[in-house]
């Protein structure tokens, strides 16, 4: 741009301390800077935000509305002399212990490389062209295939992207049948989750096995085969496993959907009936499958219809964020919740749940319990009640009382809200969702279909199918039969299919050394040395699911396609061609089995559809045509499992309402201990995925470890206290000692607003002694406390405060904007009353402040081409349910690096886009966290662009904030400038450049940054220029839709809309035209590109 | 004591001060000399390759079209490399047996890809594509030179940033119809009033952006 648009920032000060001041006044206290004309500071009138809780040792009175961490909400001294600095004290110091002589050497040889590098002469590059180009490739130009992810068995549909050959990134597959919009014309959704995200680094992990070996020695594919049929068939043929009909051999898979997978399984227990197939994962769904097993009699897999759904009632399911279907369920969801002008209605979330999740975060109601089991029971019977006499007849008595020490005793309680709330649901008799978590016990389960049944749910919002397992098994009774049998000395043969059960299964049924040394072969397939590979022959190296051929069935039944980009990057196998060995056809390849597995019993399988392809098909080249289009589609059509009819049965309730009394009184007066999956390194699986360890927890913002969670009140009563260190991302907690079941551990803790009091959560995943040089040693090793009986946590708990700190890395506090008017909220009525009002005051404002400024606008409506392309973003708060889904969308696509632990901790995270948390109200049981993701707000007044010495930052004509790397010097003034603190510094050389297999992993479209450079979010302006580049070579102008950005595409609820903001008809300017629309800082006149729409909540007036 | 200096030194301190401007301005002049020249960018610089390619012969001899082997020019920011098998589409017949071609054949026989030796090398944090500036009107050789006279490829542009803006600035200058893309023949530049005129019209034609998007930093820094 030939010329800076300055902002008179002397005149913009000038008012803005003049408007603290009166507000100041108007608060009677100095720190409240809130807005008053604002939305916020209407309801700061409504609600009596004083606040007593907070950190312990500082607690303060104030009147703060939103806060983000207990320090700011108790306005401690340290916090103070935090918010003053861009980056906190002595975090930007080198303070590593370098010895002087090192250091001279240091300097020396950089001196010299200096020197020597301004005369370095690049050599020629090569250009190494096809011998015979394929037909669809062409340099430059990526190529997408369908494939899928699986976790937990369950597959997450996916479009993945190959740069020459290299699969560099993933999205959702859009035409696949769970994520097809449910309006005609619109197009599909592309969202996933963050663990399919984070996937393709795992592709390219380093720490990945490369060769197969035995005893640590390498050898070759066939030495292993050799071995496993000459177990098979013995030293002379036949007096070996097969000679016993396999007595001996045991498979150790974790839950497997895939047909093709069990089909060979199911071959193999066919030729050997002694063999048996367990199945285990730690994160299993035992609970549900128990019931629907005493609910229905039979295994059922249950899935919802969230988009019929006008009341929902979570008992600790946390299914916005953790939950086969979670992306379908939450895009239903927040669709059903979206309020625009044209719609104002909301669906209502009432959550009760023993241990903060994002679901909770984002219900009009929530309330935290412990022992979730006598709520169930205690609602099922007011629904009983209130409903016309059913066929369930559940008992008339209840129970009034509230207190905490005899809320756990098995009776059912009855709770103030339980009336207005069962209303709710039978006015919406039909429109109903109940819904269970999967960590809550069987009876919880059992209640929520009975409660469904009694709302008529069932086959509206409700639905049943067959379990989507190809073997659905109780797991953790599976695990027990296997290491009884091993036990027995009945095990010869332990071939473990994926997995880690050495580290992960529970005390009393611990895989452990010991146990393992009484199998005499043990086989384990897994892509990384692990605990478990540490203690077994033969270890084989497992494929990425980028690699090889298999198929999984999606949350409704599915199959879906898992197709590879990428041959083996190493001697990979995959479970296929392992379980293929135990066959007489022991060379199969993967696709074979695939491909003759569905032209055989695919033919049966999909009979169903009438319109079926595959079915009709009995010639192999329609076949072939079918099954090309199965491969391209990524699923097999019509193939989602059928919708069955069952129904409750009734004696199951009463003998379980017997169980939950008998077991009673177990409650007392010590805690109650939860264990959850991590929610970003799952059951552990992920621990050497740098961008999930990096990821801050939805919730505590915590990076690169784990804490106990306790509540304010708990931590008070425990004296725990948390201090906050000095260079910003240090946390230092007190520790706590947890004995549970005869084991004692101590661990970190973290108070959370919100937790239930007396309950403790901590998270799996964590504590792994071989998990590779990111996961190893991080954390601590909640599987310790676990055992079978209680795989989820439980009463019995005692907790002491033990000795020492430690030191957390979090960035809830990194990048702070406090005191401002960041974050909006209301209800649906306060929004509905005031609408218009906000509307005139928000445009007032901005026309007030645009006056000021002594520069002329730039004229963005008239660029002179007659396109007139201005980029903006909006942000629907009122979507966002905090699933951090951006975060790592956009590492993947912006080759943003990590930093590691030592680097959080003094603020250098370099993440793009952040997810920022506002808790509201209180501290012991706040409102939220509101979530709030801010990238760069690409500011039309752009305060960064003036500072910058070099015109390293300046703005395109489009409107777009541009970053040229290589005008940076490093000044970091822009980022000491940015009132959104969106600015990363490449402190140091974050960027692994040596590691050849992360040059693979890196989107080419996207400059690599060094060292000594800022960066920040670009809007993607690699997708820009390529649609804007595709459009012009079509002769036409870019579409309303058809860029999206990395952080829009992975957006479960579509919270992120990105468009032509000249344009009225595009999405985003229609979204920016809602009364909720508004600016972060607009009094700065700064005019972000990027807008916020205010969250809304709907809470049911009856109650409090 | 007498003077170490004659009084006459004082002219000479005084021409050193007025000189010192003109030798500065001199080191400047060189530095930015040695920046432009072909040591630094690599202009003119005859690749040696593995197959002794003569563009000089194939364009200019025999008139092939550039995108015979240039295969994605008009559709992909590469412009794409011929392939080992686009060779032997004609070399299996002629020159079938010349000893020039063994590299090519061996890689044809043994399916080990040719290594050419990169002639136009822009640096990586900068993003150029080809088909874009062929739809609006800019001739291979505006860029590459006369291709068709050149034995050896070398880099006819310096591929400095003010050579791009040079265009990206007054884009009427460079453009041409899109029939004369290919033509190695065309002018380079237009510079009579006449031809600027007929440029201008060919902007509005091809709707070519303005200078104000094609100079925005991301147009071509990603």
């Amino acid at each position: 741009m030939s010329e800076d648009r300055h902002i008179n920032f002397k005149i913009l000060r000038d008012q803005i301390l003049a408007s603290q001041a009166k507000l100041a006044q108007a608060h009677g206290h100095p720190s409240a800077t809130a807005d008053g004309t604002d939305l916020a500071a209407i309801m700061a009138n409504a609600v009596n935000a004083g606040v007593s809780g907070g950190s312990p040792q500082t607690e303060v009175n104030n009147t703060k509305e939103y806060w983000r961490s207990l320090d700011e909400l108790a306005d401690s001294a340290e916090f103070h002399e935090f918010v003053l600095r861009e980056y906190p004290q002595q975090a930007e110091e080198w303070n590593d212990p370098v010895e002087r002589r090192t250091f001279l050497k240091l300097m020396g040889a950089s001196l010299a490389l200096a020197g020597l590098s301004s005369c370095a002469y690049q050599p020629p590059e090569k250009i190494v062209p096809y011998v015979n180009q394929p037909e669809e490739e062409v340099p430059g130009k990526p190529l997408y295939f369908a494939t899928a992810f699986s976790l937990g068995g369950i597959a997450t549909p996916l479009l993945a992207r190959s740069n020459e050959g290299r699969p560099t990134k993933v999205e959702g597959n859009p035409d696949h049948p769970n994520n097809r919009s449910s309006d005609p014309h619109g197009s599909g959704a592309t969202a996933t989750d963050i663990f399919a995200q984070a996937s393709i680094l795992s592709l390219y992990d380093p720490d990945r096995a490369q060769t197969l070996s035995y005893r640590e020695e390498i050898r070759p594919w066939s030495a292993f085969v050799g071995e496993i049929r000459g177990m098979l068939n013995g030293p002379d043929g036949n007096s070996g496993l097969k000679a016993k009909q396999g007595a001996g051999l045991r498979i150790l898979t974790e839950t497997i959907t895939s047909p093709t997978l069990a089909a060979q399984l199911k071959g193999i227990l066919t030729d050997l009936p002694q063999a048996k197939w367990h199945q285990y994962e730690p994160a299993n769904r035992d609970n549900v499958r128990a019931g629907a097993m005493t609910a229905f009699g039979e295994p059922v897999n249950t899935i919802y219809d969230f988009s019929k759904a006008d009341v929902v009632l979570s008992l600790g399911s946390d299914f916005l964020a953790a939950l086969p279907g979670t992306l379908r369920y939450a895009r239903d969801w927040a669709a059903r919740r979206r309020v625009t002008k044209e719609r104002e209605e909301m669906s209502r979330l009432y959550v009760y749940e023993t241990t903060p999740t994002t679901t909770g975060a984002s219900a009009d109601h929530r309330w935290p319990v412990s022992g979730m089991s006598v709520y169930a029971y205690g609602l099922f019977i007011a629904i009983g009640n209130k409903a016309s006499p059913s066929s369930l007849d559940p008992e008339k008595v209840w129970e009034r009382r509230r207190n905490p020490d005899t809320g756990r005793t098995g009776i059912p309680v009855n709770e103030p809200e339980f009336e207005p709330l069962v209303n709710d649901l039978l006015h919406h008799k039909g429109a109903s969702i109940i819904i269970a978590g999967d960590e809550q016990p069987p009876v919880v389960h059992l209640l929520a279909h009975a409660m469904n049944d009694a709302l008529g749910n069932i086959g509206k919002t409700v639905f049943y199918t067959d379990p989507i397992e190809a073997n659905s098994v109780d797991q953790t009774q599976s695990l027990r039969e296997l290491i009884n049998d091993i036990d027995a000395g009945q095990v010869e043969l332990l071939v473990v299919l994926g997995g880690n059960p050495v580290y992960n299964t529970p005390l009393d049924l611990k895989l452990d050394p010991a146990r393992l040394g009484k199998v005499k072969l043990r086989v384990h397939l897994s892509q990384t040395k692990d605990e478990t590979s540490a203690y077994c022959h033969w270890h084989v190296p497992e494929t990425h699911y980028l690699e090889a051929w298999t198929d999984a069935r999606s949350y409704d039944g599915t199959a879906t396609i898992v197709q590879p980009l990428i041959a083996p990057l190493f001697e990979g196998k995959t479970a296929h061609e392992v379980l293929a060995v135990f066959t007489d056809n022991y060379d199969r390849k993967p696709y074979e089995l695939l491909r003759d597995y569905w032209r055989t019993a695919g033919l049966v399988e999909t009979v169903n559809g009438p319109q079926t392809e595959i079915a009709l098909l009995s010639d192999a080249a329609s076949f072939e045509s079918a099954w090309r289009k199965c491969l391209h589609d990524g699923f097999v059509p019509n193939s989602a499992l059928p919708v069955k009819s069952v129904s409750v049965n009734p004696a199951s309730i009463s003998q379980s309402m017997a169980a939950i009394s008998a077991t009673g009184g177990q409650g007392n007066s010590a805690y109650e201990l939860v264990i959850r999956t991590d929610p970003t390194i799952y059951d552990g699986r992920f621990a050497n995925n740098g961008w999930l360890q990096e990821l801050p927890k939805p919730l505590t913002k915590i990076t690169w470890d784990n804490a106990a969670m306790i509540s304010p009140a708990t931590a008070r009563q425990l004296g725990i206290t948390s201090t906050m260190g000095r260079k910003g991302g240090d946390i230092y907690v007190d520790q706590l000692t947890l004995d549970y079941s005869g084991r004692s551990m101590t661990v970190p803790t973290w108070i959370m607003p919100g937790q239930p009091d007396g309950v403790i959560t901590i998270h799996l995943g964590y504590g792994r002694q071989r998990a590779g040089r990111v996961g190893t040693n991080q954390g601590f090793d909640a599987y310790y406390l676990r055992t079978s009986s209680a795989p989820w946590g439980g009463p019995g708990l005692q907790v002491s405060k033990a000795a020492g700190v430690y030191q957390l890395a979090q960035t809830q506090t990194h990048f702070n904007m406090e005191g401002r008017d960041l974050l909006r909220s209301s209800s649906l009525e306060e929004y509905k009353k005031d609408k218009h009002k906000l509307r005139e005051e928000s445009e007032h404002e901005e026309k007030e402040l645009h006056e000021r400024s002594m520069y002329p606008d730039y004229d963005y409506k008239n660029q002179g081409n007659g396109l007139d392309y201005a980029w903006g973003m909006a942000i629907d708060l009122n979507s966002c349910i905090g699933c951090n889904g951006c975060v790592v969308a956009c590492q993947s696509e912006n080759n943003i690096p990590i930093v590691g632990k030592e680097q959080i901790v003094r603020s250098r995270e370099m993440h793009w886009i952040r997810v920022d948390t506002y808790f509201k109200g209180e501290a012991e049981n706040p409102e939220g966290p509101f979530f709030q993701p801010v990238p760069c707000m690409h500011c039309e007044n752009a305060p960064c662009e003036p500072v910058c010495p070099v015109h390293a930052t300046v703005h395109s004509a489009e409107g777009l904030n541009d970053m040229v790397y290589n005008r940076c010097v490093g000044t970091r003034y822009c980022s000491n400038n940015c009132p959104y603190k969106v600015r990363r510094f490449n402190f140091l050389l974050y960027q692994d450049f040596e590691q050849p297999l992360y040059q693979l992993m890196r989107n080419p479209e996207v400059t690599v940054r060094s060292r000594g450079v800022m960066e920040k979010c670009t809007y993607c302006v690699q997708r820009i220029q390529t649609a804007k580049i595709d459009a012009e070579l079509e002769g036409r102008p870019v579409r309303d839709g058809e860029i999206v950005t990395a952080c829009q595409s992975v957006c479960p609820t579509e919270a992120i809309v990105f468009g032509n903001v000249n344009d009225p008809n595009s999405k985003v300017s229609r979204l920016k035209a809602e009364e909720r629309n508004y600016s972060l800082l607009a009094e700065l006149n700064t005019r972000p590109r990027t807008t916020y729409l205010s969250a809304l909540r709907h809470p049911n007036p009856e109650i409090e | 004591m007498p003077q170490i200096f004659r009084h006459s030194t004082n002219y000479l301190a005084r021409a050193t001060i007025f000189g010192a401007i003109f030798i500065l301005l001199a080191a400047l002049w060189v530095t930015a000399s040695i920046n432009r020249s072909g040591w630094n960018t690599g202009q003119w610089i005859e690749r040696q390759q593995p197959v002794q390619f003569s563009h000089k012969h194939h364009v200019g001899d025999d008139g092939i079209d550039c995108r015979y082997c240039h295969t994605s020019v008009e559709t992909a920011a590469s412009a794409g490399m011929p392939s080992t098998s686009t060779c032997m589409n004609c070399h299996k017949q002629i020159w079938a047996d010349s000893p020039y071609l063994e590299p090519v054949r061996a890689s044809f026989k043994t399916g080990k890809p040719l290594e050419w030796i990169r002639v136009h090398d822009l640096p990586d944090f900068a993003y150029f594509n080809h088909s874009i500036h062929v739809k609006k009107g800019v001739g291979c050789s505006t860029c590459h030179g006369r291709v068709d006279q050149m034995p050896i490829a070398y880099q006819a542009s310096s591929l400095q940033m003010e050579w791009c803006l040079e265009c990206h600035r007054n884009p009427e200058k460079f453009v041409r119809p899109r029939e004369k893309i290919f033509d190695m023949e065309w002018r380079p530049q237009n510079n009579s009033k006449e031809e600027i005129a007929q440029g201008r019209d060919l902007l509005k034609l091809y709707h070519v952006q303005g200078p104000n998007i094609l100079t925005s930093c991301s147009t071509c820094h990603r």
